[in-house]
C-alpha cells in the first residue's frame, strides 16, 4: 500500500488475473481513480489488459511474460510494477471526453417515464430537465458491448429496478436503474426504467472505434423533440 | 472451398481463442470452451494457432464437403461417419469431395471440435472468429449455425496425391485422448474467493465436501449448479466488478453460478471462488446433469499446474508438426 493510495488493495483473482480495489462504493471520486490507474498502467504497462468497474480494476497478464522462469513469479513481479508504476502517478484523472446524447424522452421512446415522475413525486417535466441537466461519467462498461454505466443522476431521480424486467428493450433505450443509468446499445433484455431513447448508435463494429463512450468519459443528455429524433437517426444510418 | 451445414446439431460455433482486449468495451473474450482440444484439433490438420474450429454441443451437425479435405475431431468422443465408414477421433481424416459427415452423440463428454485444414476463412470480428452468442457477435451475425450455411475453407498446403480419393483417409497415427479429456470424475480444484469467508460455516464447507448437479440452464456463459444452497451470513450489496471465466458466483438464491468461456465482463454478485484455469477445460466436459466436486487449491498450485499443462501441450504441438512434415 502506498501513501497516495490510501485504500488501495491489491487481490488476485485468477493465474494470469489481479484485481486492483479503490474502494467499495459506486462514488465519483473513486471511480476517477479507477480511470486514473487504468491510463497510467496502461501507458507503463506493456501488454496489460485493463478493465474498469466503479471501484476496481481488473488486470489481465500474460502469465509467461511476467514470470521470470517460476510461473510463481508474475503475480508478485506484477504487483510490484503495478505499485511503481501508480507511485508518482496522478490520483484521479477527468477523460476530456464529452459526448452529448441526444435523446427523446417519455412517449413509445420511454414508455416508463410517467412511472418514474410518479415515484419521485416530481412532474415529468422536471425529470427531463434534472436528468438532461447533469453532467455524467461513464463509470465502465458492461452487460453488452458498449453499455455505459452512468454515474452522476441526480438523487431524486433515483428509482427501484421493474419488478418485471422486459425481454426486450430496444435499441438506444435511455432508463434508469437506482442510482445508476445507462443506454441500451442493442435489442437486450432489461428490468431498467425506460425514459427516452437516443438516435445515436452506440456500438458500431464499422467504426474505427466501435463503441461511441469509452470508460472515463463525460456524457450529457439533451431532449429532443421527434422531428430531430428522425433526422438524427436518418443520419446516424446513412453513416 | 468449402462445408455446407446440412443439419446444426444441438448447439455448433465457430471459435477459436476469442477476443481478448476489449473487455473495457464490454465486448467478453468469448473463444472456445476446452482450449487445449481445439488446439490440437488444429495441430492435427496443420493448421497455426489462431484458426478457428466448429465447436459442437452433446449432439454433432452433419456437414457436406464440397472439396477434398483434412479434418480432425477432438473433445468428446462422438460417433461421427461418412456414409458406413466410421471416423476415429484425435486424428487426422481426409474426407473426399461430396462426403457428408454426420456427427451424432457423444459416448463422453460435452463438447468436440471439428479443425479442417487451412481453416476457416470467415472475416474476423474485433480480431477474432470466434462466436459470442450473448453478444451477438462474431462469425454468422454471432449465433449459432444453422442448416443452410455454407462455410468457406482457406487455402492449406496442398495434399498431394488425395485429390482422387473416394473413400476417407486416415493418419496412421493419432493422440491418446487420456491426458486432455477428463474421463475420470475427480473434483475441480477451486480457489477461494474474494467472498468465501462471508459464507456461513456450514456452507463453507459445504462448497468443499458436498457435490452439486450440472444444472439444464447451463450454457456457454456458466455452468449452474443445482443442490446443496449456500448460504451468505448475512446479505451484501456489493458493486459490479470484472469477472473472468472460472469465477463462482453466489446470488441470492444460493444457487452457484461457474462462469465460463462467455462470461460477462462484469458482474456484482458474492465471489466465493474461482476454477483452476487448467480445470476449465474439464469443466467444459461435464454435461448437464453431471455431478461435480471441489477441492481447495492455492494459487501456487493452480499456476504451476497452468504452466506444466502449458509446457506439456506444447511439446506434444511440436511433435505432431514434426510427424506431419515428415509424412
Amino acid at each position: 500500500m502506498i501513501p497516495m493510495w490510501p485504500a488501495l488493495q491489491m487481490e488476485p483473482l485468477a493465474e494470469d488475473a489481479l484485481l486492483l480495489r479503490f474502494g467499495e462504493a459506486m462514488e465519483l471520486s473513486i471511480n476517477a481513480r479507477v480511470h486514473a490507474a487504468a491510463a497510467r498502467l496502461q501507458e507503463r504497462l506493456a501488454g496489460i489488459e485493463c478493465v474498469p468497474a466503479y471501484a476496481s480494476l481488473l488486470l489481465r497478464f500474460d502469465l509467461a511474460q511476467w514470470s521470470d522462469g517460476d510461473p510463481l513469479s508474475s503475480h508478485r513481479r506484477l504487483h510490484e510494477a503495478v505499485l511503481a508504476a501508480l507511485q508518482d502517478g496522478p490520483e484521479t484523472v477527468h477523460g476530456t471526453r464529452e459526448v452529448d446524447i441526444p435523446v427523446l424522452y417519455g412517449g413509445v421512446a420511454g414508455p416508463d417515464l410517467d412511472d418514474v415522475a410518479a415515484h419521485t413525486g416530481l412532474s415529468v417535466a422536471q425529470v427531463i430537465a434534472r436528468h438532461s441537466a447533469a453532467r455524467y461519467r461513464v463509470a465502465m462498461l458492461g452487460f453488452a458491448p458498449g453499455f455505459p454505466y452512468l454515474l452522476g443522476l441526480d438523487p431524486a431521480l433515483a428509482v427501484p429496478r421493474r419488478g418485471d424486467p422486459r425481454l426486450s428493450v430496444p435499441a438506444g433505450s435511455v432508463a434508469i436503474g437506482g442510482i445508476q443509468t445507462g443506454i441500451y446499445p442493442q435489442a437486450l433484455p432489461g428490468g431498467w426504467q425506460l425514459i427516452g431513447r437516443t438516435p445515436r448508435v452506440l456500438f458500431d463494429l464499422a467504426a474505427a472505434s466501435p463503441s461511441l463512450l469509452r470508460p472515463g468519459d463525460g456524457v450529457r443528455f439533451r431532449a429532443i423533440d421527434p422531428d430531430e429524433y428522425q433526422r438524427l437517426a436518418a443520419a446516424e444510418s446513412r453513416r | 472451398m468449402s462445408l455446407t451445414v446440412l443439419k446444426p446439431g444441438l448447439l455448433t460455433t465457430l471459435q477459436d481463442g476469442g477476443r481478448p482486449g476489449h473487455a473495457a468495451l464490454g465486448v467478453g473474450r468469448a473463444g472456445v470452451m476446452d482450449w487445449p482440444a481445439w488446439r490440437l484439433a488444429n495441430a492435427l490438420v496443420g493448421n497455426g494457432p489462431d484458426e478457428a474450429a466448429l465447436e459442437f454441443t452433446l449432439v454433432g451437425p452433419t456437414l457436406r464437403f464440397e472439396r477434398t479435405t483434412m479434418i480432425a475431431l477432438t473433445g468428446a468422443i462422438t460417433d461421427a461417419r461418412v456414409g458406413q465408414q466410421a471416423l476415429p477421433g484425435w486424428t487426422g481424416c481426409i474426407v473426399p469431395a461430396g462426403s457428408v459427415l454426420q456427427l451424432g452423440g457423444m459416448r463422453d463428454g460435452c463438447r468436440g471440435y471439428l479443425a479442417v485444414r487451412g481453416g476457416f476463412a470467415l472475416a474476423p470480428v474485433l480480431g477474432s472468429r470466434s462466436t459470442d452468442l450473448h453478444a451477438r457477435m462474431g462469425p454468422f451475425g454471432g449465433r449459432a449455425l444453422q442448416a443452410g450455411d455454407r462455410l468457406a475453407i482457406g487455402d492449406g498446403a496442398p495434399l498431394p496425391g488425395l485429390a482422387t480419393i473416394e473413400v476417407p483417409q486416415l493418419l496412421r497415427w493419432g493422440l491418446d485422448p487420456q491426458p486432455w479429456f477428463d474421463y475420470g470424475r475427480a473434483p475441480l480444484a477451486l480457489l477461494r474467493g474474494h467472498h468465501f469467508h462471508q459464507l456461513d460455516d456450514a456452507s463453507q464447507r459445504a462448497l468443499f465436501e458436498n457435490t452439486f448437479a450440472i444444472s439444464k440452464d447451463s450454457n456457454r456463459t456458466a455452468s449452474r449448479l443445482d443442490g446443496h444452497r449456500l448460504n451468505l451470513r448475512r446479505p451484501l450489496e456489493l458493486v459490479s466488478e470484472a469477472t473472468v471465466p472460472g469465477t463462482l458466483q453466489l446470488p441470492p438464491a444460493g444457487q452457484p453460478i461457474l462462469l465460463q468461456a462467455e462470461a460477462p465482463v462484469t458482474g456484482g454478485y458474492p465471489r466465493i471462488g474461482q476454477l483452476a484455469a487448467v480445470d476449465l477445460a474439464r469443466l467444459a466436459q461435464r454435461r448437464p446433469g453431471d455431478t461435480i466436486s471441489f477441492r481447495e487449491t492455492t494459487l501456487a498450485e493452480a499456476t504451476q499446474r497452468l504452466a506444466r499443462r502449458r509446457l506439456r501441450l506444447q511439446r506434444l504441438l511440436d511433435r505432431i508438426e514434426r510427424r506431419l512434415e515428415s509424412a
